[in-house]
């Protein structure tokens, strides 16, 4: 579904992602795991328009995205989440997922039936605060929640979540993961997960993909990757329990 | 001093503010989305007036006809303003971008002048004079005074109850967030920079049926603007407002306490002092 042939990302003298291949397909549920500056959210940023790759293409279902703007790239089926949150403070939660309702589909849809869908994803996503209230109301969870339910109302096929579970408890953090289970089982949507929190991760994907100072050093089931060497290595530091 | 004379400076403060906060909101709305500070806004007031003067005193049209036509030829002026100056150097250094629209500033002056000379020209309404408890108030200063504020709530309405209005507020607040949830910056810019471009020429009519209009016109209202807008808070919409109306009550009490250049010196030593005090706006928080 989504294909990147050797995507380099350069800032002046710094690369952030160099000659990075990688497969997602279609329905997966794909773990991005490394250390702090390995570049995952650089990738994020190359494949949903922030910024265009250095070098290399990024594919979305064989059609070329790389260089496109974000809200092209948007509508092609490609929504994604900031790992520190960034609602629009000054509007309301259903403010802010409505309008991703609204510009997240090409043909526009009338003012009902965006809030009605902002509404379904907020009842499916689990935000119990008032639709009305500002988001500084939400602690951090329902904050990283409000991120989720903005991506999924522009209706993505493919959803990049970076770090959802960051800052959480391991309540909330339970809650989260099942969430985004539930996004891939339930509404078919293929998922790329960026996270720290090992244990969770490991336990719910389908494959994992390791990056290391922006180059690719391991792809696999999560078992498999758990025991390759350099990912100790460069990573996790000992071998984690996986059940 | 005659109690009655202070309460006339008062009121006509307040409607004196009421067409300042409409052109420091047109000013702070391309600024708070954009994010570029359109030096020449007051300069576009200025080719508002003219095309108000122009289309009465020389093709005969109506006033509410030439107004309306003011409005939608100064829109458009703000779109190509937009499309031609601004877009190409959205990614510059600010300091570039200042350059270019102040180069528009002097290229607006320099070419009114080339037209139509440094003449002040005045619509000479004969408008009359409205006595309320012993004030005598211009009914030109009434009319402006409620379109303007007409025009605000147009467009707080227009920024609340639409998506592509919600849009232009939240791009005030994160731009990258906004374009990855599917909206067309380019879009969202445009139709900014238009209604920011309609309400310069709304502006502009409230100020031809007050003023004479001439070239330099806008090095009269242009400062006292700015500094409204930076008072209030940069892109802080409630803020520009209040501040519009601490200015005018000062211009227009100082004005018949001392004089008009005395309260010039007073405003600018209220906004020099609050910038000291309050260097994000009288109504800013500290992000």
């Amino acid at each position: 579904m989504l294909s990147l042939q050797n995507v380099s990302k350069t800032f002046g003298g710094f690369r952030a992602l160099l000659r990075v291949s990688l497969e997602v397909r279609e329905g997966e549920f794909l773990g991005l795991i490394g250390p702090n500056g390995s570049g995952k959210t650089t990738l994020f940023n190359c494949v949903s328009g922030v910024f265009p790759p250095s070098e290399g293409s990024v594919r979305l279902r064989g059609e070329a995205i790389d260089g496109l703007t974000p809200d092209v790239i948007c509508h092609r089926g490609i929504a994604r989440t900031f790992q520190i949150p960034r609602p629009f403070r000054k509007l309301s939660i259903l403010e802010n997922v409505a309008l991703a309702a609204h510009f997240g589909h090409p043909t526009r849809e009338s003012d009902a039936q965006a809030r009605a869908r902002a509404r379904d994803v907020l009842r499916l996503i689990g935000l119990p605060a008032d639709p009305e209230a500002r988001p500084g109301l939400l602690g951090a969870a329902g904050l990283k929640k409000l991120e989720l339910a903005r991506a999924l109302a522009t209706g993505p096929a493919l959803l990049l979540a970076d770090e959802p579970l960051g800052g959480l408890d391991p309540e909330e953090m339970r809650q989260t993961a099942d969430t985004l289970r539930r996004i891939r089982d339930e509404m078919g949507v293929t998922v790329v997960w960026v996270e720290h929190i090992m244990a969770t991760l490991m336990r719910l994907v389908d494959r994992v993909v390791v990056l290391d100072h922006g180059e690719k050093i391991a792809e696999g089931s999560p078992r498999a990757v758990a025991e390759d060497l350099r990912v100790i290595e460069a990573y996790l530091g000992e071998k984690i329990a996986l059940e | 001093m005659d109690a009655v004379l202070i309460a006339e400076a008062a009121v006509n403060g307040i409607l004196l503010g009421g067409v300042l906060a409409l052109l420091a909101l047109g000013l702070n709305l391309i600024f708070g989305v954009v994010d570029i500070v359109w030096i020449a806004y007051v300069d576009l007031v200025m080719v508002g007036m003219y095309a108000v003067y122009w289309l009465v005193t020389a093709y005969g049209w109506p006033l509410p006809l030439a107004a309306v036509a003011a409005v939608a030829l100064v829109a458009v002026l703000g779109l190509l303003v937009h499309l031609l100056i601004i877009s190409p150097i959205l990614a510059s250094p600010p300091v570039n971008q200042l350059l270019a629209t102040g180069g528009l500033l002097f290229f607006l002056q320099a070419f009114a002048t080339f037209l139509w000379t440094t003449d002040h020209r005045s619509l000479r309404l004969a408008l009359p004079v409205v006595e309320v408890f012993g004030m005598y108030l211009s009914f030109a200063r009434l009319l402006a005074f409620t379109f303007a504020i007409l025009g605000m709530l147009g467009l707080y309405f227009f920024l609340t109850r639409t998506y592509i209005g919600t849009a232009i507020r939240a791009v005030s607040q994160d731009r990258e967030a906004i374009a990855l949830m599917g909206a067309d910056m380019r879009r969202v810019y445009l139709v900014t920079s238009a209604i920011g471009g309609g309400m310069a020429g709304l502006a502009g009519v409230l100020l031809i049926i007050q003023y004479s209009v001439h070239p330099h016109f806008g090095a009269t209202f242009g400062p006292i603007t700015f500094i409204i807008v930076v008072m209030g808070g940069l892109g802080n919409m409630f803020g520009a407002v209040v501040a519009s109306l601490v200015m005018s009550e000062v211009i227009s009490i100082g004005g018949i306490l001392a004089s008009t250049e005395m309260a010039y010196v007073v405003a600018f030593v209220i906004f020099i002092v609050s910038i000291f005090v309050r260097p994000e706006g009288i109504l800013g928080r500290r992000e």
